[in-house]
Parts: structure tokens; sequence; C-alpha cells
């Protein structure tokens, strides 16, 4: 069906979580620094949010709606939790590196967003490609910021240097080049985004709001 | 099926009945991987304790623990001696144990004495038992304490590796919630290597701990002696807490570390 595959497609460029909606931005500066937790931080949330879209999506019929929100927000963090706890049985090492992301993910407003708008109103399938394309929406902008974070914060890239030593002034170092420490910091995620949506909306005039 | 969900007694009846099952289930999950996640976390202060002593399985950049299965193993064979030391509000040595001690008298592993639980009552006056693994590396003989403090988000702690003149052999770093890219790099390679070979005592020796210092003129940390470390940039916050742990943690074992000079 091809309205299906706008469910997915959609919410990565005309339909953005963060650059359009301006949803998840809490996250997207907090842990953006280095490009490694862009992606654990984009791979938890596909999962949380492909996952609990479904579990709304089947409840959406006896979900009381003046406790919605109330279910919405236990079914999330639920899911979260169980993961963790799992993950600490079974895959300790994985659960150290993602146990910092837990409390990010039950306060992302992505997710909620999701549920509120649309896993309430539509059917599980659905409700999971409209899930699984907003979690690769909002991954794309995570990437995107911190891969410009790392790469001129600490001139490297998933940890390799890249742009050589800056102590023993090798590579680029060495014709004068300095790392950008305020790139590190959580401001310069925000003027990353905003320079996003700028080139976002200046390619597709639709967007700009009146 | 036509339920009116608008209804009070329906959302009383679902709201209680959510909490029942969701209840019952995690309770459920928590209970029945308790074993499996204390487990897991008591071989990882084994793991801890051996990375600080320099037995790890590092490669490249990244630290890399001894695995699980050899862990106790090691933690056997590396660790000659685990003493708990108990001093009293005034940093005043009471008294030494040894394990078979300290075991006979509290029922539990030196290792794995709840740091926080100590820290607290401490705070509140009362003495504090200090747990101390001796070890030796190449002939050497390490000393490793735990520490515990706070960073920017939630708790950091830690062991460190000294000998006798309390002259660092080697640093971990863990923490529960800083943020990653720039608190969280204290567990990371680059910045545990930098406490390698750093004194913990001023040349007339004084306890001075090792501050992690921004800007201190000194980034590839070659001078070991001026009790600093380069610290990370973004994460000042982190790095204070990581001076404040040592300086208040490491200090206690001052009269310890003292009293080994005089024998």
């Amino acid at each position: 069906m091809a309205k299906d595959s706008r469910l997915i497609l959609d919410p990565l460029a005309d339909n953005n979580p963060i650059t359009i909606q301006v949803l998840g931005i809490c996250s997207a500066l907090a842990i953006t620094a280095e490009l490694e937790a862009s992606i654990v931080m984009s791979i938890s949330v596909l999962f949380v949010l492909g996952v609990g879209n479904v579990v709304i999506s089947l409840m959406r019929n006896i979900i009381p709606s003046k406790i919605r929100i109330i279910v919405q927000l236990i079914v999330v963090a639920t899911l979260v939790i169980i993961v963790d706890l799992v993950l600490k049985a079974f895959a300790y090492e994985l659960s150290k590196t993602l146990s910092v992301f837990v409390g990010l993910i039950i306060t992302n407003c992505i997710i909620m967003g999701r549920f509120e708008a649309f896993a309430l109103g539509n059917g599980p399938w659905r409700s999971f490609l409209d899930g699984i394309g907003n979690a690769l929406g909002y991954g794309i902008i995570l990437i995107i910021v911190g891969f410009f974070r790392e790469l001129l914060g600490s001139g490297t890239l998933l940890g390799f240097p890249v742009l050589g030593d800056p102590i023993e002034k090798t590579g680029l170092y060495a014709l004068g080049y300095e790392n950008n420490g305020f790139m590190l910091l959580s401001p310069m995620a925000l003027i990353v985004v905003g320079i996003i949506i700028w080139v976002q909306r200046t390619k597709n005039k639709a967007l700009i709001e009146d | 099926m036509a339920i009116n969900t608008e209804k009070n007694s329906y959302t009383v009846i679902f709201a209680i009945g959510m909490v029942v099952i969701v209840g019952a289930l995690l309770a459920y999950l928590a209970s029945t991987l308790r074993p499996t996640i204390t487990e897991n976390e008591r071989l990882e202060k084994q793991q801890n304790i051996l990375y600080a002593m320099g037995i790890n399985n590092n490669e490249g950049s990244s630290a890399v623990f001894v695995s699980t299965e050899v862990a106790p193993e090691e933690f056997q064979k590396n660790i000659t001696e685990q003493l708990v030391l108990t001093v009293d509000t005034n940093g005043e040595l009471l008294k030494t144990q040894s394990r078979e001690e300290y075991v006979e008298e509290f029922k539990k592993e030196p290792y794995l004495i709840d740091i926080k639980k100590q820290k607290s009552a401490f705070k509140s006056g009362e003495s504090r038992q200090l747990p101390l693994f001796v070890g030796s590396i190449e002939g050497k003989k390490v000393y490793v304490a735990p520490i515990y403090g706070k960073g920017l988000w939630d708790a950091i702690w830690g062991y460190v590796a000294m000998d006798e003149n309390m002259v660092v052999q080697g640093a971990y770093f863990d923490h529960k919630g800083e943020t990653p890219g720039l608190g969280a790099n204290i567990k990371q390679r680059f910045f545990m290597d930098d406490f390698y070979g750093e004194h913990l005592l001023s040349e007339a020796g004084v306890f001075k701990g090792i501050t992690v210092a921004k800007g201190n003129a000194d980034p590839k940390n070659e001078d070991k002696t001026d009790n600093e470390v380069d610290a990370i940039a973004g994460a000042t916050i982190t790095g204070d807490g990581v001076t404040a742990m040592i300086k208040s943690d490491l200090k206690l074992y001052v009269p310890y570390f003292k009293s080994l000079k005089k024998q």
C-alpha cells in the first residue's frame, strides 16, 4: 500500500519529529556530544516506540479517555523497566551502556506524542510503521547532530581520531587547527538543529509557516 | 463489544486493574531476576578491583575487563590480603581486621561492603569501615581502595590502586548516569590512564589528593607530582566530583599508610 509507506517516509523529512514537530529536543541536546551515544539512543527509541505504539494501539478501545495520558506513561515506563531488568540479568555490559538512556527514553516527548496522536486512533500494523518512521526521523537528526558535534568538538568520530592528534600536533592540528570546545556544550546542539531546520525549509518552502 | 469508556466506574476499575497487573508483572520479574543481577554485580566488583590493579584485557584505547568466567579465579590469585580498616570521625585508625576476622564478625566479604552506606553513616557520626585489597603486580605490593561520591546527575564511584607511598598504580571510575560523551567519559581510558603514577601526597608527605584540573598547562600529564590531572572538556561538575571523592575517601587511608612506614 502506498499509504503505508508514507508512514515511514514522511517523518524522515517533511514531517520530522525534531525539525518540524519540535519534539524530543531535550534528548537531542543532551546526548549528541558523541556519535556513538546518538546511535545507541536512536536504536533504543526505535525499539520502545515501535513496541509501545503497538501496545497502545491494541489497547486503544479499552483505555478510558480521562486517564489516557497516565496509561500511556505507565506503558512506556513498564516497557523500559522490563528491558532494563532483562538486560541487567543477561547482558550486563550492554545494560551498563544503556542505563543512562533509560530516563531519557521514558521522558521523551516523541514517544508520548506518537501514542497520543497516532496509536490511539489507528490499528497495530499502521501504528508500528508510524513508530518506526518517527524513530528513524528522530534518529537521523540525532546522528547528524552527533556527527558534527563530535567531529568539530573532539576531532574524532565514534572515538577514532580523524583529524590527527591535538596534543602531538599531527594532521590538521599541525596547520594550527583547534577543536572547538563549545561544540561539546548543549547550546551548540540547538544551533546545529537550527541550521538543519533552516536548510530544510529553504529547500522546501511549503514547510514555512506564516 | 461496546464498552462505555467514559463512565467513572469504568475508569476506576481500569486504573486499579492496570496498576495490579503492571505491579505484579514488574515485581515478579524483579524478584526472579534478582539472583542473576546480584551475581553480575558481585563479579563486576571483582573485575573493577582487578582492573584498577592493572589486570585487564585492554585493547587499543578501550577499557576491557577480564572476562566474568576468570574473574573469581584471578581475584583469588592476585589479591593476597583483604583488610578492613575502621576509622572514627576524626580519621583516627581504630583497628585493622583481616578478611577472616571481618567475615566472622559481620558475615560478609570485605569487597561487598556498601561504600555508600558507610559514607552516610560516617557523616552522621559513626565510625567507618574501609576495605583495602592488597595484591602484588610484578613483585610490587599494591593497595586497592574503593571510593564513592557524586557527579552531576547521580552517583560516581571507583577503585584506586596505590603503592605504599600512595603513588597511584591504576584507577577505575564508573558512574550511574553522567552525560554520555561528557561526564560519562570518566570511565574511558584516556581519563583513567592519566592517574597512573600521580602522587596523592605532597613532597612533604601531606595528603593533597588529585585534582581534576582545567587548563593545568600539562595536558600530556608529564608532571606526576603536581597532584593534578587534565580535566575533560564539558564535564566540570563530574570532574569536581572525582576530585572530591578522591580527597574525602582516600584521605581516611592515610593513617594506615603512615603506620606501614613505621614498621
